[in-house]
């Protein structure tokens, strides 16, 4: 079984700063870190090749320092590492990025799994899996909390869904995004971090897969940023206490000093 | 301060690290608590492949020697000691049969230590016998294909939870020193069992336990070595096992300091931060003068063995007799800057306090160290024509 497991490297939410002036991120001097949920990804795809054995290839597209992020998910276990890096693909949206992905993947040769964590810290869109899938024409599955092996064809997942969850049969080829319920990421181990450290982890740019400068980086992206700016304070919130007949009638007084239609 | 160290030692650090940060701070307040065995932080010290720093690559280890095991026993301390005991406990099971079991026991015993898939535990001492190791009652009579063991081990760490025990017994009474010999025994060999589990002041996190041998038969094959030699299998043991409670110490000490000067920057008394009053800096500078002291110590001494020197009794004693009273000095100290907190159990520097003591009595205590530095000073003293004077 080949797995593949796409990465991103994010800035640490812990020591995350805004600019006051441009209401940007402040990324310099920040600490990277792998987005937690792709973690996540990666310990999925080792519990399978633990049960099953399975060939596993971490990619991600990024800068050229995307290699730590790499590095660092080859010392938890997985087999081979693959940067995606050339400036064409600065300014990438979700789109531009599942383009290069989903290209790269394609040139991987055979891969019956993709995983992902389910969105990355920074952007949040939890768009690049789905869109990679549809990209690849394969099924893909979202927010899925335990993965088995059907039979030798197809997959069942479990997905956690706000309603409940939902129990999926998949063919292979397919796609899953994965919660931390899927199981806590391992350590690294020494002997994954010596060969992390020495591994030779090919880069792949534009020409490399083929792919028009046009459709990847910021010319590639339907979407742009505008403008980023925090969102305004919402109103004020109480707290109220006290038994249910006090609390109504608190409640009452606010609305009605609030001045709320039909109070 | 950079002491040099290769990148795979750097990395051996960077791993210990991480594991005690993650998966041993946390916890380390309940496992003493409670009095639990950490088996969830030794399974994903197995995983690490920390077990193994020591042995060769032809067992399964990582092919290392005394400092790179002293490193990942130093990170694991700073965080709790009850855990890097436990830990550091399996190296000292697992030295008599590297040094001197052979080839076959290797094969049998060594891979699996190597991977933390078993746990090792040393036995010497019993209720008679501890500093002075002829006191040992626990016998081996040899009965045709087999060995049967009688007597009783005390306050064994990892009694109880690991597989392999090395054990001290005596096959030849009239012998005297000469007359013992060290034996593999494994857990559910017939007529071996565990007694009460301990209860102590501090390193909680490790077990302690009786091991109790009543007509216990194991095959003959599971005698190290020769007869005879188990006087000189349990000191060349501790010779090499001594620079991992140094180890301990530097990392307890280093803990200790660590939770202090963070909490003197931030407590305020009279207006401003008490890290500011000479009283407490020099409290605090004193502490990082004897730990930096006795990382120095530790890291060049497992050094200097790791290039296997012919005699070395004398400085592996130096090396768990300074940094452990270190540990307890410096523990001491963390407590009093912390106040009226750190007497309490809301911070950790009390555990500290109450494990350090322990590193300046088991495997040798302190002043059995000092009687070997001394012994040694005498003898080479001796054998020199010059004089001083």
């Amino acid at each position: 079984m080949n797995i593949a497991v796409c990465i991103k490297q994010v800035p640490d939410a812990k020591n995350v700063r805004i600019d006051p002036d441009t209401h940007t991120l402040v990324r310099q001097g920040v600490e990277s870190i792998v987005n937690p949920f792709d973690l996540f990804a990666v310990e999925a795809a080792l519990k399978i090749k633990d049960e099953f054995g399975a060939h596993i290839t971490v990619l991600t597209m990024g800068p050229p320092q995307a290699d730590e992020a790499l590095r660092e998910v080859l010392s938890r276990g997985v087999d081979d590492a693959l940067l995606l890096s050339d400036r064409a693909f600065a300014g990438s949206d979700t789109w531009a990025t599942s383009t290069t992905l989903s290209t790269a993947i394609r040139k991987l040769g055979k891969v019956d799994l993709i995983l992902c964590g389910k969105q990355a810290i920074d952007g949040d869109t939890a768009q690049v899996g789905p869109e990679m899938a549809t990209l690849l024409d394969i099924p893909y599955a979202t927010f899925v909390k335990r993965i088995e092996i059907a039979d030798e064809n197809h997959l069942k997942v479990t997905r956690q869904t706000d309603e409940g969850m939902e129990i999926w049969k998949l063919p292979m080829p397919a796609l899953i995004t994965v919660i931390k319920e899927v199981g806590e990421p391992r350590l690294p181990s020494l002997r994954h971090k010596m060969r992390a450290k020495k591994a030779q982890i090919p880069v792949w740019g534009v020409n490399d897969l083929g792919l028009d400068p046009g459709a990847v980086g910021l010319a590639g992206s339907y979407t742009q940023v505008v403008r980023v700016f925090s969102p305004s304070r919402r109103g004020d919130r109480v707290l109220i206490h006290g038994t249910i007949e006090e609390q109504v009638d608190q409640l009452y007084r606010y609305l009605k000093e609030a001045k709320v239609p039909g109070i | 301060m950079d002491y040099f160290l290769t990148e795979e030692q750097k990395m051996i650090r960077e791993l210990a690290e991480q594991i005690a940060t993650e998966k041993i701070r946390p916890v380390r307040a309940q496992l003493d608590l409670q009095d639990e065995f950490p088996w969830d932080v030794l399974r994903v010290l197995a995983q690490s492949d920390l077990y193994g720093l020591y042995i060769p690559e032809a067992y399964g280890g990582m092919g290392g020697g005394i400092l790179e095991n002293c490193l990942a026993i130093e990170q694991l301390a700073r965080a709790c000691i009850g855990v890097a005991t436990s830990f550091a406990a399996s190296g000292l099971g697992a030295y008599p049969i590297l040094l001197f079991a052979n080839e076959d026991q290797k094969q049998n015993y060594l891979p699996d230590i190597a991977s933390g898939k078993r746990l090792a535990a040393f036995a010497l001492t019993e209720p008679g016998a501890g500093s002075d190791v002829s006191g040992v009652k626990t016998t081996a009579v040899r009965d045709g294909d087999h060995y049967i063991l009688n007597g009783t081990k005390q306050w064994i760490t990892n009694g109880g939870e690991a597989e392999i025990y090395s054990v001290l017994a005596i096959t030849d009474r009239a012998k005297g020193p000469r007359g013992a010999s060290f034996f593999i025994v494994e857990k559910g060999d017939p007529g071996f069992a565990f007694g009460k589990k301990e209860k102590k002041l501090g390193i909680r996190a490790s077990a302690t336990r009786e091991l109790v041998f009543q007509d216990c038969r194991i095959p003959r094959d599971r005698l190290v070595a020769r007869e005879g030699m188990g006087f000189i299998i349990a000191m060349k043991t501790f010779d090499k096992s001594r620079p991992g409670i140094g180890a301990l110490g530097v990392g307890l000490a280093q803990g200790a300091m660590d939770i202090a000067v963070e909490y003197a920057r931030k407590r305020e008394q009279f207006g401003k931060p008490i890290i500011n009053f000479q009283a407490i800096q020099h409290k605090l500078a004193n502490m990082a003068i004897k730990t930096e002291a006795a990382r120095a110590l530790v890291y060049s001494i497992s050094r200097y063995m790791d290039s296997e020197p012919s005699d070395v009794s004398k400085v592996a004693a130096m090396c768990k007799v300074f940094p452990t009273d270190v540990a307890m000095e410096v523990a001491i100290e963390a407590v009093q800057v912390l106040g009226g907190y750190g007497y309490m159990q809301d911070y950790p520097v009390e555990k500290m306090m109450r494990d350090a003591k322990i590193l300046q009595i088991y495997e040798g205590t302190n002043e059995i160290q000092r009687n070997i530095i001394g012994q040694e000073l005498n003898k080479e003293y001796g054998r020199m024509k010059e004089t001083f004077f």
